[in-house]
This record gives structure tokens, sequence and C-alpha cells, in this order.
């Protein structure tokens, strides 16, 4: 038997594996004219028909794991909206700042003007464009808000799995620990560390979000780790002599990728937020161009009770819609993971009994 | 009993560690507070005596760790929290002053936000696949993904400022009220506290609204929901007391942990609206230099955070019977 037959995942019985390896996303033609009794098209998941047997390791697993999302995707809208904004906010990181007529720092003589076709977001006190400031922010802001939620994904990678797997005194010290982290407030503790930390900038703002987000992901897979612990293939692995390590990260692991990513997302959501809301209050460094640092300019330069509306409805917008296309995606991942949410669209008996009733 | 004793333990730690932690945060920190008044105070001439006084208001010696640690918790046993240099008064003074603000304000509109966004959720997911279910969560989604201080901000220039219908900051009409036990002053109150009052239930409802539908949606699937409606059972006796009791649960476990984000949403509203909370006193401490105040509301946030979080347990022990019966 091959390690990933001892997985659980597959049926043990090899009669029903060997359809199951027969069977691609769309039928062969030679696999069509099925005649045992058994339909060449289980009803079975797409994502779980399109996973051979054989692959194995962090790698190919992760490979196949993209292959099912592209073909659930289609299946998913709410996924498909939450990866189409966020995709259009990572191109415009990228591309955005090539394509700019205005440089977003330069002063001009159109001082807090609205909207117009030369100043497309209209314009601060200072003269500057602010649609340059926003599509040039995009990109700090998403970078620090990338940089600290994969930081923190795999810290919460790392304690999660650690307190999940080993019982005892690292269990309880470690759980402890992120008991705590989860207990005191994360935005007031941001905005203390923050102040205190004697330079400002996207490296301090990184630190202290790190600091901040990282029990929630890890408490979630402490307790999925816990079920897997005494699942059979951990213990086949360990009694063939595998590490811990080895253990932990690489058979165990791969089964909690769609949690992982999940957990990515909500602290995607959280940091990009919390870097925000830190340069609004002035924390970050507020030369740079960012989201959080035009609406801290825009606060300071009282742009809201003079009319200025344009100044923060923009950034605020972009926040919005990316915290929303995020959390689409969040919720994507988990009617992927919840098949309870997922049967929508189905009749149950309650609504019948309902209509019934109401009729 | 065994268990509530283990919680217990457990938030005895927590505070320890959060008082701890509060110690180490500047004394850890590269550089000392007195430099950055030295900046402030650029260009006065600031004898050593000077610098000496500050560093004992500071609390800063150079004493060792360990020493420096008992002196604190010993002043903190004393409700000695040290001098703020902004307000020019004792840090637990100026607490005080604000503190009821901050409670008036987040207590009323957290629990307003979890009573409306859980029966939200209830209705939406015995209306599954309705109109209301189909528009609301996305919609509530997009809410929720605003920061509350742009919500704020938002609220601000439509409600208070173009349309002028609430006033745009402070707590009360300071030109024209006493503050004191009077209607106007209530009234005046009240007007001040809608805004963001209303900021933080709209940012906060999201939450509840989705958290309880996913929850219902599970127990509207058992079967003795559908016993119940084969008995005839009315329609809202079914939803509310038989399904929605038992999706409650995860909410209330919910309700303790979100607590901190919504203190968290509710600085940045006092700040918006310069409402004459606690958010607002700890914004212009950190703006202030007034390093004494930053951790002194720091740590009044999190002991509060933490009585809250212990208080939710207490109900949920009360209200689920498998916690008392296991492990009781």
């Amino acid at each position: 038997m091959s390690k990933s037959e001892m997985d659980g995942e597959y049926p043990q019985d090899t009669a029903v594996q060997d359809k199951y390896e027969l069977l691609s996303p769309v039928p062969l033609p030679h696999e069509q004219p099925f005649d045992d009794g058994i339909p060449a098209v289980l009803p079975v998941d797409v994502t779980y028909k399109a996973i051979p047997v054989r692959k194995r390791g962090l790698l190919p697993r992760l490979g196949l794991w993209w292959q099912a999302t592209m073909t659930t995707l289609a299946a998913n809208p709410k996924m498909l909206t939450g990866v189409c904004i966020l995709g259009f906010f990572v191109l415009v990181a990228i591309f955005g700042p090539l394509l700019l007529r205005h440089d977003p720092a330069a002063f001009s003589n159109d001082l807090f003007q609205p909207p117009s076709s030369t100043h497309w977001l209209g314009t601060t006190q200072k003269g500057e464009d602010i649609f340059s400031q926003v599509v040039v922010g995009t990109r700090a802001s998403l970078l620090v808000g990338f940089v600290s939620a994969v930081g923190a994904t795999a810290l919460s990678v790392f304690f999660g799995m650690i307190t999940g797997y080993f019982a005892g005194l690292v269990d309880d010290i470690l759980s402890l620990v992120m008991n705590i982290f989860l207990v005191i407030p994360s935005l007031p503790l941001a905005i203390v560390l923050a102040s205190f930390i004697p330079f400002k900038g996207p490296g301090p703002i990184i630190i202290v979000l790190l600091i901040t987000s990282w029990a929630w992901g890890a408490r979630v897979l402490r307790s999925q780790t816990l079920t897997m612990r005494s699942r059979d293939f951990v213990q086949a692995a360990r009694a063939v002599g595998e590490t811990p390590a080895h253990i932990i990260f690489a058979e165990i692991l791969p089964n909690e990728i769609a949690l992982v990513s999940a957990s990515f997302v909500s602290t995607f959501i959280y940091t990009i937020l919390a870097d925000i809301t830190l340069e609004f209050l002035g924390l970050g460094d507020v030369s740079v161009t960012s989201w959080g640092n035009i609406l801290y300019w825009a606060q300071n330069d009282q742009a809201l009770l003079t009319g200025g509306w344009w100044l923060f409805i923009p950034p605020g917008l972009c926040i919005a819609l990316l915290g929303a296309g995020l959390a689409f995606l969040n919720y994507g991942i988990d009617d992927l993971a919840n098949p309870r949410l997922r049967k929508e669209r189905k009749p149950r008996p309650v609504k019948a009994a309902k209509k019934e009733a109401t009729a | 009993m065994r268990h509530l004793l283990r919680r217990c333990g457990f938030y005895l730690v927590a505070l320890w560690a959060s008082i701890t932690l509060n110690f180490l945060i500047p004394r850890l920190m590269p550089g000392d507070p007195t430099a950055a008044l030295m900046e402030r105070f650029q260009g006065q001439n600031i004898t050593e005596n000077t610098l000496h006084a500050m560093r004992e208001q500071f609390g800063i010696s150079s004493e060792p760790l360990g020493v420096q640690y008992v002196q604190y918790l010993n002043n903190l046993l004393h409700g000695d929290l040290g001098f703020s240099i902004t307000a020019y008064a004792t840090v637990s003074s100026v607490i005080a002053e604000h503190l009821k603000w901050t409670l008036g304000l987040v207590g009323v509109a957290a629990v307003l936000s979890f009573v409306l966004g859980t029966l939200l959720g209830v209705i939406v997911a015995w209306r599954r696949g309705s109109l209301l279910d189909s528009i609301l969560p996305p919609a509530l989604t997009f809410f929720s993904a605003i920061p509350y201080f742009w919500m704020a901000l938002a609220l601000l220039y439509v409600l208070g400022f173009t349309l002028n219908l609430f006033p745009v900051s402070g707590g009360y009409d300071v030109l024209n009220q006493v503050p004191g036990w009077s209607w106007d002053f209530t009234f005046s109150v009240i007007q001040h506290a809608i805004l963001p009052a209303l900021t933080i239930v709209i940012s906060s409802i999201a939450g509840w609204t989705i958290g309880m539908r996913n929850a219902m949606l599970t127990t509207l699937s058992e079967d003795y929901v559908l016993m119940a409606q084969a008995k005839g059972l009315s329609e809202n006796r079914v939803m509310l007391s038989y399904a929605a009791r038992n999706a409650i649960l995860p909410s209330i476990t919910g309700f303790a942990m979100s607590l901190g984000f919504i203190v968290g949403g509710s600085l940045l509203t006092e700040i918006v609206f310069s409402y004459p909370g606690i958010g607002l006193t700890l914004f212009k401490a950190v703006v202030g230099l007034d390093y004494a105040l930053t951790q002194g509301i720091f740590l009044v946030i999190v002991v509060a955070v933490l009585c809250a979080n212990f208080l939710s347990e207490l109900m949920y022990t009360l209200l689920d019977p498998r916690v008392r019966q296991a492990r009781g």
C-alpha cells in the first residue's frame, strides 16, 4: 500500500479504488462504454474526482489542489468574484504606476479641485492628483498587508501545528500564550506597539501586524491538527519512524491546505485594514504614498469639514472593495470545505413544510 | 465547577501577562521616551535636573529590570498609573473621567449590534433562498469590509455635515449644556452618541448575521426541527425556540472573541467623532508622546476586555448544559 492509500481519504475497497483511478475530469473515449453497472461518472464531487491516487508529496498535491480549485471556481460564484476583485487590485499594484499621467507627489496649481477630466478623482489641498495617489498607494498598502499576512500565516501554521501535534508541556505553554494573545484586543495593542517603536515606516508596521495577527490562525489549525493526530495515516507514518517534523509538515499539513488558505485570507483582511488604520492615525511613515496616508492627510487638512468628499471616497471604496473581495474568497473556501453550505439550491424538507404551512 | 476554576486561573494568568507586557513594551524598545521628549522641546534649555525629573516622572530608572518590575506592580496595586504630561493630571483620574463615555457607547452599540445581527441571521436562514437571503449577506459583507474609521467618516459627512441631522463631534453640546441629570443634557448626550453608535453597529453587524445564518442552516437540517414542524408548532416557535436557541451558542462564544475587535473599532470611531472617550484620549496620548497615559489606557482596555470575556464565558456555561455536565 502506498502512503496516500493509507490516508483514509479514499475508499479502502480496491474495486472502488480502481474506478477512482480510471476517472479523469472528462471521461476518456475508451472509458465511456462501461457496462458493469457502475456509472461512468460516479456521483462524486468534481473536486475529488480529479485527484489521482498515486500523487504524493507537498508540491504535486498543491498542484492538484490548484487544478481542483480552478475547476471549482467555475461552479463557485462567490470565489470567482473574490478572485476577480483581488486579481484586479494585484494588476493595479504591479502595472498601475507605469501608466500614470501625473506624478502622485507633484504639487500643482489645481488646489483642492473636485473630480474633473484632467484630475479624474480631484486634487488635494496641495494640488496632488488623487487618482495617481490611489493607484500608486495600492502597491504599498497591498504589499505591507501581503507580507504581514504571509508571515503571520507562517507563524500560525508553525505554532498551531506544533501545539496540535505535541501533547503535554509544549502544548500547554504555547496554547496559553496563544489564548492570551487572542483575548488581548489586537488593535489597541498594535497602536501602543507602533507608538513605542521609535522609527516609523513599513518595517515596524509589518512587525506590529505580525505580533498581533498570528494567534487566530494558530488556534484554528491547532484544533484541526488535534483531530488529525490520531488518524491512521499519521499513526502509520509514526510507525514507519518518520520524524515529527516530517509528519507535521509533509503528512498533516497538505491535508489542511484549505484551512491554511482560509486563515491566510482572513489574516490578509485584518493586516490590510490594520495597516491602513495605523497609517490613518499617523503611526506610519507619512511621506509614503499609500491608502492609509491619503486618508491621514485628508483628515489632517480637515478635508471633510470643508466638503472635500473626493479625498475620502476613493481610498475608502478601494479598501472596502478589496476587503469584500477577500471576504468572498473566504466564503468560497468555506463552501468548498463545508458541504452543508454548498447545497444551497436544493429544496429541503424544512422549506417544503414551511410552504405548506403558509399556504 | 472545576471548569470554572480553570477558566478563572486562565484569566488571572492573562491579566498578569498583559500587565507584564505593558511593563516590558516601553522598556524593550530601542531608545528611551525622554529622548523623544527632548526632541519635542527642541531648542529649549534642558538641564540635567529637568531630565532627571522627567525620568522620575516616567518611572524610568537605571535600576535593574527586576526591581523596576516590583516597583511597577506595587504602584499598580495602589492605583498609581503615573502622571500624564498632556492632560497634566494623574493617569487614573484622566481615565476615570473618560472611561464612562466609552463604556456607555460601546456597551449599548455592541449589544444592539449583537441582538439585531443575530435576529437578522435567524430570519435570513429561515427564508433561505429568498430575495432577502440573496441580497443581505453580500451587502453586509461589503459593509463589514469597510474600516470603522471610514464608515465613521462617511456617516459624518453624509448625515452630519451635508444633511446636518446630527452633531458631528463631541459627547454633548459643550456650549449650551451643563453636565448633570437634566433632560436637556441627556437628550444632548443621546443625540451626540447616535452617529458613533450607528458606525459601530453597521460595521460589526455582518459577523453576527452571517455566523448566525450558517449555524442556523446546520440546526435547521436536524431531525428535531422537522419533528417540531411535523407536530404543527407555529412557525415562530420552531424558528426561535427550536432552531435559533441551539444555533446561538457559537455566537455567544463569538461575542467574547469579537469584543476585542469592537473595542478596537470604537477607538477609531471615537477619534473621528472627537467623542470624549478612552479612544480619543489614547489617540491624543499617542500623538503627544504621553507614554504613561498610553500605557494606562492600554491596561484599562485589556482589563475591560478580559472581564467581558470572562462574563460571557460564565453565561455560556449557564446556557449550555453540556459544558456544565461534562466538566462540572
